[in-house]
This record gives structure tokens, sequence and C-alpha cells, in this order.
């Protein structure tokens, strides 16, 4: 019976590997998801056959309301990706909160002496990285909803991170207290206290953060629900629970750590350090005007072009303009027009999601270039089409030190020979930064909806303008 | 005490593990591949079926059977939902 279990743990724990190995291309990625399947099954059926499993109808109960909230939460439309990952983080640190809680209360009843210095620490860690990240992850995917009573901006106050410090440290003091005397009285009491902390502290960390930093929190939690699991393997002697969870923290860690570096910020400055408080100094000298083309013009310099690159933001995604540019690509393509995308790694809310919006529109993943690719070919490229990107290709953070983008790497659409930037509105993006290369001597402006502006240029293209 | 050296070898592996195959990660993938670990940690799932199934007190079990949920939901939606972002990824 024991065999069973350590062998299905050793064949799921493989088969988690390979499946993450096999995302190292889009060609193999989709075996990943079968091998993870079939692990999970081998692992969940190994478990649930146990002789002291004996209410299987609770287990059945639970599955089938899993499967009943996991199927819809499957199917939202792509631009949401980010909140059902927002919101799995915080169904992750759940379940660890939870657990933790129920093999505390389970062993401190039945039989403290298992209440090892070792188990209480590994509880409390488990508690305390499972409520935190419940909480911070159900309102980093409040804030990503847009939900009404979740506010958008940051909110600070004085005093904040001491405030916050405070909590988690209070949280932690109490852990080791606990540690240290595991059968004390007060033991149920106390560690009740840590896990509201912990919910406490979730909430308030997530508070200051604006949603232009979304991408990198989702990657921080994701390595905390990592973490949260890990610690709950801890508890349970579990090495395949472990071993899940460290490959989920180290993915986590991987993508913050790229997330901040395509924003050149440190971890610290984003958990502590408000995004869009510090308000640009006005930029000094002559304030240069727009330049505006029509469609008419904008088709004709596209017509020219040899090579088109195009620079998709979020903003794209909003005006659900994906089918219209995949209809442009059509279009330019079938003249012979080379055409590639330029992804910057925090482009959308999450990471790599520009390249999930853009492959939903059938465009090939051969068209989609990554910053550090593209930006040697920019000043070779005819024209430079910017949609609804904004801070990712502002030239004053290679050199403004007082913008809040200040050292963020960018995409080089300034030294395109053209550029052509459509924007809604003449307003400044989600970080609050008025954007120089719209006034810049090669680019020319098109007003309007994405969706509308790609519309109107598709159609240059068709029967009509240009043949 | 051995149990706590073991867990913590098999920990430090796992995650060295984890960031050599994560590294290799095609950066087009990343939001899959951030649905796909998520789905693969909800293998905590078999911590929650213990505490649901065996014979514990009610408040015990009903814990249990929260957990149990929250983790067979992200199990469903993180595989299905990788699937579908997958299946777009068209070289052509």
């Amino acid at each position: 019976m024991h065999l069973i279990g350590e062998l299905s743990a050793v064949l799921a724990t493989a088969l988690f590997i390979f499946a993450l190995y096999w995302m190292n291309d889009p060609k193999t990625a989709r075996r990943g998801v079968i091998a993870g399947v079939t692990g999970m099954t081998v692992a969940v059926l190994a478990t649930w056959i146990q002789p002291e499993i004996v209410h299987h109808g609770w287990i059945v109960g639970a599955i089938v309301l899993g499967f009943a909230v996991g199927i819809p939460l499957s199917r939202v439309p792509l631009t949401a990706v980010p909140q059902r990952t927002a919101l799995s983080h915080a169904f992750g640190g759940l379940a660890a909160g939870l657990v933790g809680t129920a093999e505390y209360f389970l062993w401190l009843g039945e039989n403290s002496a298992q209440l090892t210095p070792f188990r209480m620490s590994a509880l409390v860690i488990e508690v305390i990285l499972g409520f935190l990240t419940f909480t911070g992850s159900l309102m980093a995917a409040g804030k990503l909803q847009e939900v009404k009573w979740i506010p958008q901006r940051p909110v600070t106050y004085p005093g904040q991170n001491f405030v916050n410090l405070a909590v988690l440290g209070l949280a932690v003091g109490l852990g080791v207290t606990l540690v240290l005397h595991p059968h004390a009285a007060w033991g149920g009491q106390a560690f009740i206290a840590i896990g509201v902390l912990a919910l406490a502290f979730g909430v308030l960390l997530i508070i200051p953060i604006g949603g232009a930093d979304m991408p990198t929190v989702i990657s921080i939690l994701n390595a905390y629900a990592g973490l949260a699991a890990v610690a709950m393997g801890f508890v349970l002697n579990s090495k395949l629970l472990v071993t899940a969870g460290a490959l989920d923290g180290s993915s986590g860690l991987i993508l913050s750590i790229i997330m901040c570096r395509a924003m050149n910020r440190s971890f610290t400055n984003v958990l502590f350090g408000a995004f869009g408080k510090a308000q640009p100094a006005a930029l000094k000298g002559e304030q240069k005007e727009w330049k505006q083309e029509s469609v008419e013009g904008a088709a004709q310099l596209l017509e020219q072009a040899r090579s088109v690159v195009i620079i998709p933001g979020y903003g794209m995604a909003v005006a659900q303009a994906q089918h219209k540019v995949r209809e442009l690509y059509d279009a330019l393509t079938k003249r012979g027009i080379t055409v590639k995308f330029a992804i910057h790694p925090v482009a959308g809310r999450m990471p790599g999601h520009m390249n999930v919006l853009l492959a939903e529109a059938n465009i090939p993943y051969s068209a989609l270039v990554e910053m550090d690719e593209i930006n040697p070919e920019m000043p070779q490229t005819d024209v430079a089409l910017v949609l609804g990107a904004n801070d990712v290709v502002n030239p004053a953070a290679r050199y403004n030190k007082g913008t809040p983008i200040y050292g963020m790497p960018i995409i080089d659409a300034d030294k395109a020979k053209t550029v052509l930037a459509v924007k809604r509105s003449k307003n400044p993006g989600f970080a609050g930064i008025d954007n120089e290369l719209y006034v810049g001597d090669n680019t020319w402006m098109l007003f309007g909806d994405a969706k509308a502006v790609l519309g109107e240029l598709v159609k240059q293209f068709g029967s009509g303008g240009i043949h | 005490m051995t149990d706590f050296g073991s867990m913590l070898f098999v920990f430090v592996l796992a995650t060295f593990i984890g960031l050599g195959v994560i590294r290799r990660v095609s950066r087009l993938l990343y939001t899959p591949l951030m649905s796909l670990t998520n789905a693969i940690s909800a293998i905590a799932v078999v911590g929650s079926i213990v505490v649901t199934g065996a014979d514990h007190p009610l408040t015990i079990r009903i814990l249990g059977a929260v957990a149990l949920f929250a983790s067979m939901t992200n199990i469903v939606s993180g595989f299905v939902i990788t699937d579908r972002m997958l299946k777009m990824f068209k070289k052509q």
C-alpha cells in the first residue's frame, strides 16, 4: 500500500517536470498539459485509495463543486486571463492556509506531542504564506477586474510601510512564540491570530500597488503560492508536494525577476514603493505639437514600406482590435511587406499576455519578436506602428531621470524611419507620463479607437484606395 | 530531524530543477506557463483529500473540503485554460 503511494508520487513528480520541460517550444507544449493531467490523476487516485479515507461522499462533493467553478473559469476571455490567474493564486493560498489550520487543530486536539518545533515552524510559515497570498491575490484580481469597491489607483498614506511591516512582524513574532511553546494553553488563539494578521497583511500589501505593476505582482504572488505549497509539503511530510510547490515557486521567482528587469525595478521597490507616486518633472524647453495623419496617408506610408514593425500594447486588447490587426497583417504580407510584432516583456497585464492575445487572432508566433531581438532591427524598419502601447515606447525612459519609468528598457520605436501611433485620446498613459515619441519629428498620429482606425486602414487596402 | 533533513534536500534539488527547466521555457508561453504551474501546484489536493476523507472531527473535515474545492478548481481551470491557450499558438 505504502509502496503504491511512493511510486505514484515519483511518477507524478517526473511527469510534472516533463510538463514544464515541454513548454520550451510551442510545438511540444500541449504534450505538457497531458503529462500534467496524468501526473495529477495518478497522485489523486493513489491518495484516495488509502484505507484511512472513509468519507468518500465529501470528496466527491468537493471535486464536483471544483469542476462546476473551474470549467467556467477556464472559459473567460483572454483579456481576463490575468484576473483568473490571480484568482487561482488566491485559491492555492486558501487551500494551503486551511489545510495548515486543520492540521494544527488536529494535532493540538489529538496528540500535541506531534507539534515538534519543525512541524510547528512549517505550519506557521504555511498559514502566513497561504493566507497572505489568498487576500493579496484577491485584491490583485479585483484591481485587474476593475471591481468598483477596490481602488485602481495606488492607495498610500504616511507610515504605510511601517504599518505593513508591523502587521507582518506581529504575525511572525506570534509564530516564533508558538514554535517555542507549542503546548501553551493560548496556542489555539495565537494560531488564529496569526491567520487573521496574515489575511490583513495580504490586503495591505496590494493596496498601494498600481495597475502598471500588475505583471510583477502576479508573478510574485505566484512565487508565494508555490512556497505556501512547499510549506504544506513540509507539514504533511510529502515530497511530491514539496517538489510541485518548488517548481511553481521557482517559476514565479524567474517571472518576477524578468518582469522587474523589464521595468528596471527591484522587488522591494515594487512592494514598498507605490508606482505613480513620483510625478515627472515637467519637461522644460519648447512644447512640441502633434502631427496628425489621415488614414489614407497612413495606408500609403504602409504600402510603400518594405518592413513594418507593429508594437501592440494593452490598449489594443481593450479595444478588441486583435482581429483587425490580423487583417492588416494579412493585407501587408500579401503585398510582400515584412511584418513583425515587437513584444515588450510587460506588454499586457501579466507575463506573456500579449503573445496569447495575438495568438488568439491567429497571428503566427514566428512573427512575434521579443524586445531584445527587435531593437537592433528598428533603425532599418520603414514603419513602426504603435498600437495602444505607451510607456514601453517612451524615449524619456532612456535619459529623463525625473520620470518614474527612467531606466526601463524600451522598444526603440523612435529609431524607425517613420512612426505611426494610434491613440484613443490625447491623455497620458497608464503610468500618467507624457510620451515624447508622439511629438517626434518622424512621428505621425492617428487618433481614434484602435479597432476603428485599423478597420479604416484595412479598408484602404481592400477594394477602395490602394491596389 | 531526519524528516526535516530529507525534506529540505528535496526542496533544494527541486528548486534547482525548477530554475533550470523554467529558464528554458519559450518566452512566448509565459502566460500558459503560469496557469500550468498553478494547476500543478494544486497537487496540494492530496493533502486536502486526507484531511477531508479521514475520520476527523466535523470542523476539520469542513476546512478540508473547502481546501479540496479550492485546489480542484485550480486543477480544472488551470489545465483546461492552459490547453486552450496553447492550441492558439500556430507557426503559420
